[in-house]
């Protein structure tokens, strides 16, 4: 027994780790050694290591790359990543805590559309139509807006499924000590939303920064690019140049690469609360 | 609003006085409902009006400016251009491929992860690693490593004597290599759901089918499976609704070719709008709305009433 039990902890565990090496690693294996290639040699796409070793010379090229396009790109994503995930805290927070606190007419309406918004997919031109209608087409606002409503159903669900959690006897006690509405919430219940606060900062952020498509569709032309149409944009304008395009996309996975180091706990955390329960 | 106040009159009036009951008495509700309201000007604006709008626009000639009412004829193009009704059946394989992996190898590597194995924690964190990269740069990467003539995955099928299919240059097979490729970067999300749904299970289930003495089998078969279909359930309603309206990969990887093979509703949408069909476009977008909505109704109330009965 105690064999089998050694066998199956060991031997498995081994087994797995030699198959997540193939399977996970090797894939970003490859990124870092085609971005420290000389141009010719990552054209020929071996999985080989550089014949001669050009990691920083890429990275500065790849930074000049039309008049330091990446860096614009860099800081159009963070501003649209900040401002639109700010926004879905709050009002998603806000929608979160009435629907499980308050029992009114409107709530099996707010539901219905959170499930809606979940469930169906956006309506692209129609959506330009009304960006152009309201002058904010083409626009780095415009895109905070949007990526705030498409994010805003995910965070109630998380939110709400998490203020259940907080006692009411917190509500009661902060209302007999004077406390508004306004300060109930913004200074006794967001605080203690903190744990999925930081979940939906963590996961919201990382999809907008990640979206391709909203930027495809409402930031067209390279006057204000994002981070991810840039990567295609470049793929498709150099084609000589791969050590170049995947030092690119070695760049653009070191963010979210950071956020998952120091929060890869409240991800897991956070999203099985508001996935599995929600 | 103030014009539906009439017929109910009374009703309005009892919650009134009740309200100002409450006010009198020095007690107003805490939570007010105005909260919904800046979310819902958000929502209205960029997602219920567009909606809502896209039924209109699909059923004209539109190019932004001016729009020209052609009653059903985008939704005849559609479904009768050969390459726009491939991208529908694609759509389905797609969605139905990639949830149907995703379920099966999630709930396998949520097992694995959860059993007590040497590097346990560094297996968790690399199988979840990929759903928090950039599609497409994913898209792209794989694009380099499957490359036909020179990619690294068919050099080493070719030192083993193995066929080197052209992974995303065979319009039999590109859109499910594709799919593949969206397995991978997405089966950590389907792990950790189904992660969570294990750990919650209560051990005692465990120790009395260990003392009863049932094999791994059947202990999975009678007490896992039964106890992870809430888990399961959120893993096909996720992958499903990701799946069907899945774009950013099939983009970066083939824009829908060779041909027409790996096109979904999704890409489809993009190329009409880039071509300057508006109305095309916005019916493909209606046409997305009807699937989805017709995958999912039926399923989320499938998976609900399982629930309820346990």
């Amino acid at each position: 027994m105690t064999a089998r039990r050694f066998a199956r902890k060991y031997l498995i565990g081994i087994i797995a780790i030699l198959v997540s090496f193939v399977v996970f690693l090797l894939p970003f294996a490859f990124i870092v050694l085609q971005a420290a290639k000389d141009p010719r040699e990552a054209g020929l796409m071996g999985f080989s290591f550089p014949t001669q070793w050009q990691f920083f010379q890429n990275l500065v090229d790849v930074l000049q790359t039309n008049d330091y396009q990446v860096v614009w790109a860099f800081i159009n994503t963070v501003v649209i990543t900040v401002f639109s995930v700010a926004i879905m805290v709050v009002l998603a927070a806000m929608v979160g805590y009435l629907l499980q606190r308050k029992k009114s007419r409107w709530n099996p309406v707010v539901n219905f559309f959170v499930l809606a918004a979940l469930i169906v997919p956006p309506a692209v031109v129609p959506t330009i139509w009304v960006l152009q209608g309201v002058g904010l087409f083409k626009t780095i606002p415009g895109m905070v807006l949007i990526e705030a409503t498409f994010g805003l159903a995910f965070a109630v669900l998380l939110f709400r499924a998490f203020v259940a959690t907080i006692p009411r006897e917190l509500d009661e006690a902060a209302i007999i000590d004077g406390a508004g509405s306004m300060r109930l919430f913004f200074q006794v219940i967001l605080p203690l939303l903190r744990p999925v606060v930081v979940t939906v900062i963590v996961v919201q952020s990382v999809f907008v920064f990640n979206d391709f498509q909203g930027p495809l569709y409402f930031l067209p032309g390279s006057d204000t690019p994002t981070l991810q149409l840039g990567l295609y944009n470049f793929q498709s304008q150099s084609v000589s140049q791969f050590n170049l395009l995947f030092m690119y996309m070695l760049l653009i996975t070191i963010p979210p690469l950071i956020m998952y180091i120091f929060f890869n706990r409240q991800i897991v955390a956070g999203m099985t609360s508001g996935a599995v329960k929600g | 609003m103030t014009t539906a106040v009439a017929p109910t009159g009374t009703v309005r009036g009892d919650k009134r006085a009740e309200r100002s009951a409450k006010k009198r008495k020095g007690i107003r509700s805490p939570y007010p409902t105005w909260f919904y309201i800046p979310a819902a000007v958000l929502f209205l604006v960029f997602f219920a009006v567009p909606t809502f709008a896209s039924f209109y626009f699909s059923l004209t000639r539109w190019t932004l400016f001016t729009t020209q009412f052609i009653g059903f004829d985008n939704f005849v193009q559609f479904f009768q251009d050969p390459a726009l009704s491939q991208a529908f059946v694609n759509t389905f394989i797609y969605g139905f491929v990639t949830s149907a992996a995703k379920v099966v190898l999630g709930l396998a590597l949520a097992l694995l992860l959860t059993s007590p194995i040497l590097g346990r924690g560094y297996l968790r964190a690399v199988v979840f690693f990929p759903v928090l990269v950039s599609t497409i740069g994913v898209g792209l990467t794989f694009k380099a490593l499957l490359d036909p003539f020179h990619g690294p995955v068919n050099a080493v099928l070719g030192f083993l004597h193995l066929p080197q299919p052209g992974w995303y240059t065979d319009p039999n097979l590109a859109l499910l290599t594709i799919a593949g490729v969206d397995i991978w970067k997405g089966v950590g999300i389907a792990t950790l759901i189904f992660m969570a749904g294990i750990v919650a299970i209560p051990s005692e289930y465990f120790e009395a089918a260990r003392v009863d003495g049932a094999h791994a089998w059947a202990v999975f078969r009678n007490i896992t499976l039964p106890l992870v279909r809430p888990a399961m359930g959120t893993v096909i309603i996720l992958s499903l609704i990701g799946g069907l309206r899945s774009f950013d990969l099939i983009w970066a990887m083939t824009n829908g070719g060779p041909g027409f093979s790996s096109d979904v509703i999704a890409s489809v949408i993009y190329k009409e709008y880039q071509a300057g069909f508006f109305g095309l476009s916005t019916a493909g977008n209606v046409i997305l709305f009807v699937v989805v909505t017709a995958v999912m109704w039926p399923v989320s109330w499938f998976l609900n009433r399982r629930e309820a009965e346990l």
